[in-house]
């Protein structure tokens, strides 16, 4: 199997997870204690220079997120998105469980940066055994005092995938419907509670400890120049190793499907692969030589979003697990705006009459001007991501829908 | 059993607690009962609308009685693909109620459920939020001779 580069990771199994001493053992908690001898402004300048690139899937630089939040602010809070509801990812699941206290560490490092005293790490509905394990962490760390005057919180979330969106989250965290806000003001200078608010993703708080003790230059050069360092990866499918893994950012796809992965299963010839998780584009084998970073997987339409990669063999239906996703999100538009409400239900209904063999031609050139109006002009990235598994496949397998039209 | 008005009460002062309120009374009845919910309004000063309207927003919530056990059966595409089908079968059948319904006897509720973030093991069922990973049709049976 091919060498991980783990960052991240870097603890996994080597420590108790539920001891602070073991990880302050492994050096723990050094790349606060260095954060807090920078002042505000060296650090922020420091990770804009790692050029961490947010890992939930916008890619935007950390760094430069933080800046936003205004020097003068009297309150500011940090919020760590462990909302995850993206299908075919469970990357934040693992970083959590097998080492809790680097989040925790990553995101005082943030509070120091925007002067917050408070912290909240917004946690899905489905991991209740991750809220133990995050409590008892918080737990440990405030009786050893490691965190200083820094305080975090869990928050649960209840089962809808919207709230992984950074403005339904607050509204979410603040016990309200899920429901994405109005951009602008964008967080960084009105968030929780009106507040400035940084919210971040869980592997881009990981990251943060080690890129402050090792300093940005390191950092900048592993992986891909545009966006560097490591992603965390979930494999899924029908692929023989369903595994996760952290490799840096310029590994082909098809290293990771057949190097890490180990190929597809028994010995099948791979149809398409998702990237990104569900709201992600259908990739075919013949662009599977194109490195994972966020930009190079843009040039080839499609997103690296969560890491996910979502495995298909040459048996399967695309047409039959596109419309299965287009239910997805028909059932998780939250409904606040039009064209995602009405767009998920209608591509969903065409969808599902294609793939009952009762669809027409027609149909097919009214789901394309349909996607492409909900691409630009949904309220948030759940409407506007939507139609991208139905426009990709249509431009990679569209034999596969004429296939099943009415002839 | 608490009391849901204790429950309520406790997360009075919390801001934002109404959610969190919500999951605790979850916690101990496996569902929210209606009359909760009203009472959540008065507690948290909001009108009964916003906290009916936050209620149903969230599928991990449901005002009404549910089984003591509530099975969640991920659709999911990379759990569809792996034969989620298969299991729903055969537990509909097993249990006699389709999806979305409980058993007369109270015990079981059969829910849809999306991405449960165990996808390294599909198909993926939980059973009270416990996940269960690797499903084959023929492990059913047993898994819920095991609920009692
Ligand atoms: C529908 C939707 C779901 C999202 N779900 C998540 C999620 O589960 N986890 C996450 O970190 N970001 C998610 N995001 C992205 C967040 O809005 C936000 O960009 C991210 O948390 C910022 O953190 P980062 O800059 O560290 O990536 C989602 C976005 C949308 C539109
Ligand atoms: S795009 Fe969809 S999920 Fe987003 S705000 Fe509009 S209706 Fe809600
Ligand atoms: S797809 Fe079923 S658990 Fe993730």
């Amino acid at each position: 199997m091919a060498e991980e580069q783990r960052i991240v990771l870097r603890n996994a199994d080597q420590i108790n997870p539920a001891k602070l001493e073991d990880y302050l053992q492994a050096g723990g908690y050094q790349g606060l204690e260095k954060a807090r001898s920078m002042s505000r402004a060296d650090l922020i300048a420091e990770v804009k220079k790692s050029n961490l690139r947010g890992r939930g899937g916008a890619a935007f630089n950390c760094g430069l997120k933080w800046s936003f939040v205004p020097t003068d602010a009297e309150v500011s809070y940090v919020v760590c998105n462990l909302d995850e509801g993206e299908p075919g990812t469970y990357k934040d699941r693992i970083i959590v469980q097998k080492d809790p206290q680097q989040l925790l560490e990553g995101m005082a490092i943030c509070g120091h940066a925007v002067n917050a005293k408070q912290g909240y790490i917004y946690c899905r509905g489905e991991y209740p055994y991750v809220v133990e394990l995050l409590n008892l962490a918080i737990d440990q760390a405030r009786s050893k005092g490691v965190l200083g005057d820094f305080n975090i919180e869990v928050r649960m979330g209840a089962g809808a995938y919207v709230c992984g969106e950074e403005t339904a989250l607050i509204e979410s965290i603040e016990g309200h419907r899920g429901e994405p806000r109005f951009k602008p003001p964008f967080p960084g200078v009105s968030g929780l509670w009106g507040k400035p608010t940084v919210v971040n993703n869980v592997e881009t708080f990981a990251n943060l400890p080690q890129i402050v003790f090792n300093g940005a230059d390191w950092y900048a050069a592993i992986g891909a120049s545009t966006y560097p360092g490591t992603k965390v990866l979930t494999l899924t499918g029908d692929v023989e190793k369903r595994v996760f893994i952290e490799v840096p950012t310029n590994v082909t796809l098809r290293e990771i499907i057949y190097n890490y992965g180990g190929g597809v299963k028994s010995g099948r010839r791979l149809k398409a692969v998702q990237v990104g998780g569900t709201s992600g584009g259908f990739i075919p084998e013949y662009l599977l030589d194109t490195p994972i970073d966020y930009d190079s997987m843009r040039s080839i339409g499609a997103t690296l979003g969560t890491g996910a990669v979502f495995v298909m063999d040459e048996t399967r239906d695309v047409v039959d697990i596109v419309t299965h996703i287009a239910k997805f999100f028909k059932e998780e538009s939250c409904g606040k705006c039009n064209p995602c409400r009405e767009g998920t239900f209608r591509c969903y209904e065409i969808m599902d009459r294609i793939n009952r063999g009762r669809g027409t031609l027609p149909d097919i050139e009214h789901m394309i001007q349909l996607g492409k109006v909900m691409e630009r002009v949904c309220l948030c990235g759940l409407g506007q991501a939507s139609p991208s598994p139905i426009l990709t496949t249509l431009q990679h397998f569209r034999y596969e829908y004429e296939r099943k039209l009415i002839s | 059993m608490a009391e849901y008005k204790q429950i309520l009460n406790n997360y009075k002062a919390l801001p934002g607690g109404l959610l969190e309120a919500y999951h605790a009374v979850q916690g101990e009845y496996n569902y929210l009962p209606g009359e909760a919910v009203r009472e959540a309004a008065a507690v948290f000063g909001v009108s009964a609308s916003q906290a009916f309207g936050t209620a149903t927003f969230y599928s991990y919530l449901k005002i009404g009685k549910r089984g003591r056990y509530i099975i969640r059966i991920c659709e999911s595409a990379p759990c569809h693909i792996a034969g989620a089908a298969e299991i729903i079968t055969v537990l509909e059948k097993e249990l006699g109620i389709k999806m979305g319904e409980t058993t007369a006897d109270g015990k079981f509720t059969l829910e849809f459920t999306e991405c449960v973030g165990q996808c390294q093991a599909t198909p993926v069922i939980t059973i009270n939020s416990v996940p269960y990973t690797d499903i084959k049709p023929a492990q059913v049976p047993e898994m819920l001779a095991q609920c009692r």
